[in-house]
C-alpha cells in the first residue's frame, strides 16, 4: 500500500470551472514525488486538496487516500474536519507557498515552532526549549534565540520561509509536503537548505511531495516528477528519464527553456 | 553618466532596539538604468529598499532623491517623491487588499496620483495583459489567484502609473522560467522605451544578467562588492559572490551528474 494515492482528483469551482482534472499519482513511503508547472497551473491547489484544505468556493472529487504508519487510512476527499485535524502535521504537514499567510503575525516565533514539538512529541520545559532552538539551527537560521524571540515581521523573508518549514518538520510528518519551499532563499542558503531537506527526510524515512516551477530546483530532490499544464498532468516518470528524454513536447521545452535561460548567465560567468 | 534618481549615501541602520543591520552602504541608482542587490537571506535587501522607499529612516548617512535629502516632511517632495516611484513587496499577497476586487487594486496608483480619467479600464486591462494574466482577472479577488499570479498583480499595479522608478524586491521569484522570461522582457520594453529607471533585489542571477547593468552585492549588511553586473558576476572579487554564483542549481550538472550515476 503506498503512503499517499491520488487518483482521479479533480479541483472546480462553484461556478463550474475545472483548475485541476483527473490527476492520478502516489507516493510510497520515503518516496520524493515532484509537482512542477508553469505559474496558475495548479499545484498549490493539488497540494491543498491532497490536505484537505481547499478554500471554501472550491470543491475537490476523485480519491486521495493518505495511509500514514499508525494513523490507518484516510480518504481525504469529503472527509469531515474531525477526521483529518489528527492527520495534520504528523501524518501530512505542509509548508505552504506564502510563509507568511500560515504564520501568526502576533506570537513569537519560538512558540510557532514549539506547538507541534509540545502537541506531536510530548516535549516540555527544558527539553522543548533545546528542541525550538535545534529546529530552528536545523533550517541554517542565524542567531537562533533572537529569531525565537522575534514575530513574523520582524525577520526577513527567507527567514520567515524557514520557520515555516521548521515548523512542519518539528512534526516529523510522514509525508511532507512543500509549496515552494525555498522561493524566499538565495542560492547559497537555498543549496544548504535542500542538502538538508534531503538528509533528514532520509534520516527519519519521511515521503516528500514537493511543489516547485524550478526544474533544476526539483530535480536535485525528487526521484520521480509529474509535469503539470492547465491542471491536468501533460507527463510524468522517473526525474533523470524526464529530463534526458522527455516524451512530451511540453515536457521538453520547460526543458529547453530552462537550459535557455542558464545559458544567459553561464555566458557571463565563464 | 547621468544623475541618480535615487541614492544612499553612507547610510546605516538599526530596527529598534536591535543591532544594526545596515553600515555605511553607499549605492547609487542613474535615470534609465537598472540596478541589482543581491546577497544572502538575511544580508538587509529588504530593509535597504525600506530606506530607498523612504519607509524606513537611515540612523545614520542620508538618501537623495533628485539629489537632495528625502525629507519625509516635506510634503510637497514627497509627493513628487510617491508619483515618480512605485514598489513591489518582497511578500505580495500581503500587500494585496482581499477585499478589493483586482481591477480595483492595480487602478489604486492612478487614483491616489490623481490620474484616473476614462483611459483607466484600458491601463489597468493593458498592465494585466502586459504580465500575463487573462482578460477576466480583473473581476476576481486576490485570494482566486495563485502565488505567482499574485506577484504579477503587484507588478502590474506597480507599473500601471508608467513611474520614473520601480523598486522591487523578489518580483520574479514565484515564476516559472517562461514567465520570468516575459516578466524579463516586459520590464526590459519598459526601460527601452519609457527611460524606466529599476533597483531590483533578486536571488536569479540570470534575471540580474539580463536585465541588469549594475549589480551590488550585500553581505552582512555592507556592501562587498558593486560594479557592472558583467564584471561582478563574470569576474567575482569577493568570495561571496563568488560562492553565490556557484551555488546556483543548474540543471546542466544536474544531467551531467546523473549520467556519472549511470
Ligand atoms: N479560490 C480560487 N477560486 C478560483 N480560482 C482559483 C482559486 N484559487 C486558485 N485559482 C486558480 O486556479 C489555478 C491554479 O492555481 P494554483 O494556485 O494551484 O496554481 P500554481 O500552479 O500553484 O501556480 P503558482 O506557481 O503561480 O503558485 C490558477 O489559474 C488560479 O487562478
Ligand atoms: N522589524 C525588524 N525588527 C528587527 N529586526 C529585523 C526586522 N526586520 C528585519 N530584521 C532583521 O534584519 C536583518 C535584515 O533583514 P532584511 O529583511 O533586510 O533581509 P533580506 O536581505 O531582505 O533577507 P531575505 O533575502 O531573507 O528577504 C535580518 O537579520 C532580519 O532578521
Ligand atoms: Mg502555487
Ligand atoms: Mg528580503
Amino acid at each position: 500500500m503506498s503512503l499517499l494515492d491520488v487518483t482521479g482528483l479533480s479541483v472546480v469551482t462553484d461556478s463550474g470551472r475545472a483548475l485541476v482534472s483527473d490527476l492520478s499519482f502516489t507516493v510510497e513511503q520515503g518516496g520524493r514525488l515532484g509537482l512542477i508547472g508553469e505559474s496558475g497551473s495548479g499545484k498549490s491547489l493539488t497540494a491543498l486538496a491532497v490536505m484537505g484544505l481547499l478554500p471554501p468556493g472550491l470543491t475537490a472529487s476523485g480519491s486521495v487516500v493518505l495511509d500514514a504508519p499508525g494513523l490507518g487510512r484516510t480518504e481525504m476527499v469529503g472527509a469531515a474536519e474531525s477526521r483529518l485535524r489528527p492527520l495534520r502535521g504528523r501524518g501530512a504537514g505542509v509548508v505552504f507557498q506564502e510563509p507568511l499567510t500560515a504564520l501568526d503575525p502576533l506570537m513569537r516565533v519560538g512558540r510557532q515552532i514549539a506547538e507541534p514539538l509540545r502537541r506531536h512529541r510530548g516535549l516540555r520545559g527544558a527539553e522543548l526549549r533545546r528542541a525550538v532552538a535545534a529546529a530552528i539551527d536545523r533550517v541554517q537560521l542565524p542567531e537562533p534565540d533572537r529569531i525565537a524571540r522575534a514575530f513574523p515581521h520582524e525577520i526577513s523573508g527567507g527567514q520567515r520561509q524557514r520557520v515555516a518549514l521548521a515548523m512542519a518538520l518539528a512534526a516529523e510528518p510522514a509525508l511532507l509536503i512543500a509549496d515552494e519551499p525555498t522561493t524566499a532563499l538565495d542560492v547559497t542558503v537555498q543549496a544548504e537548505v535542500l542538502g538538508l531537506l534531503g538528509e533528514l527526510i532520509a534520516e527519519k524515512d519521511m515521503a516528500l511531495l514537493f511543489v516547485s516551477h524550478d526544474l533544476a530546483v526539483v530535480s536535485g530532490v525528487t526521484d520521480e516528477l509529474v509535469v503539470l499544464k492547465d491542471g491536468r498532468a501533460v507527463e510524468s516518470g522517473r526525474t533523470a528519464d524526464l529530463l534526458h528524454a522527455p516524451r512530451q513536447p511540453y515536457t521538453r521545452s520547460l526543458v529547453e527553456s530552462a537550459r535557455t535561460f542558464e545559458n544567459a548567465l553561464e555566458r557571463i560567468t565563464r | 553618466m547621468s544623475s541618480p534618481v535615487l541614492a544612499v549615501r553612507d547610510a546605516g541602520f538599526a530596527y529598534r532596539g536591535a543591532a544594526p543591520v545596515l553600515h555605511g552602504v553607499s549605492l547609487e541608482i542613474a535615470a534609465g538604468r537598472s540596478v541589482a542587490i543581491v546577497g544572502e537571506s538575511g544580508a538587509g535587501k529588504t530593509t535597504l529598499l525600506r530606506l530607498l522607499l523612504g519607509l524606513n529612516r537611515p540612523t545614520g548617512g542620508e538618501v537623495l532623491f533628485d539629489g537632495q535629502p528625502l525629507d519625509l516632511r516635506n510634503r510637497a517632495r514627497m509627493r513628487a517623491f510617491r508619483r515618480s516611484v512605485q514598489s513591489v513587496f518582497q511578500d505580495p499577497y500581503s500587500s494585496l487588499d482581499p477585499r478589493q476586487r483586482v481591477r480595483r487594486i492595480v487602478s489604486e496608483p492612478l487614483r491616489s496620483l490623481g490620474l484616473a480619467g476614462p483611459d483607466t479600464d484600458g491601463r489597468v486591462a493593458a498592465a494585466l495583459a502586459g504580465v500575463g494574466l487573462p482578460a477576466d482577472a480583473g473581476d476576481r479577488y486576490p485570494h482566486e489567484f495563485s502565488g505567482g499570479q499574485r506577484q504579477r498583480i503587484a507588478l502590474a499595479r506597480a507599473t500601471v502609473c508608467d513611474p520614473r522608478v520601480l523598486l522591487a524586491d523578489e518580483p520574479v521569484s514565484a515564476l516559472d522560467v517562461t514567465t520570468r522570461v516575459r516578466i524579463v522582457d516586459l520590464l526590459g520594453e519598459l526601460k527601452e522605451s519609457r527611460g524606466l529607471t529599476i533597483a531590483m533585489v533578486s536571488h536569479d542571477l540570470s534575471v540580474v544578467a539580463a536585465l541588469c547593468e549594475h549589480t551590488a552585492v550585500l553581505e552582512s549588511g555592507r556592501v562587498v562588492e558593486q560594479g557592472d553586473t558583467r564584471e561582478v558576476l563574470g569576474a567575482p572579487s569577493h568570495p561571496y559572490t563568488a560562492r553565490l554564483i556557484a551555488s546556483v542549481p543548474r540543471l546542466l550538472s544536474a544531467l551531467r551528474l546523473e549520467k556519472h550515476d549511470g
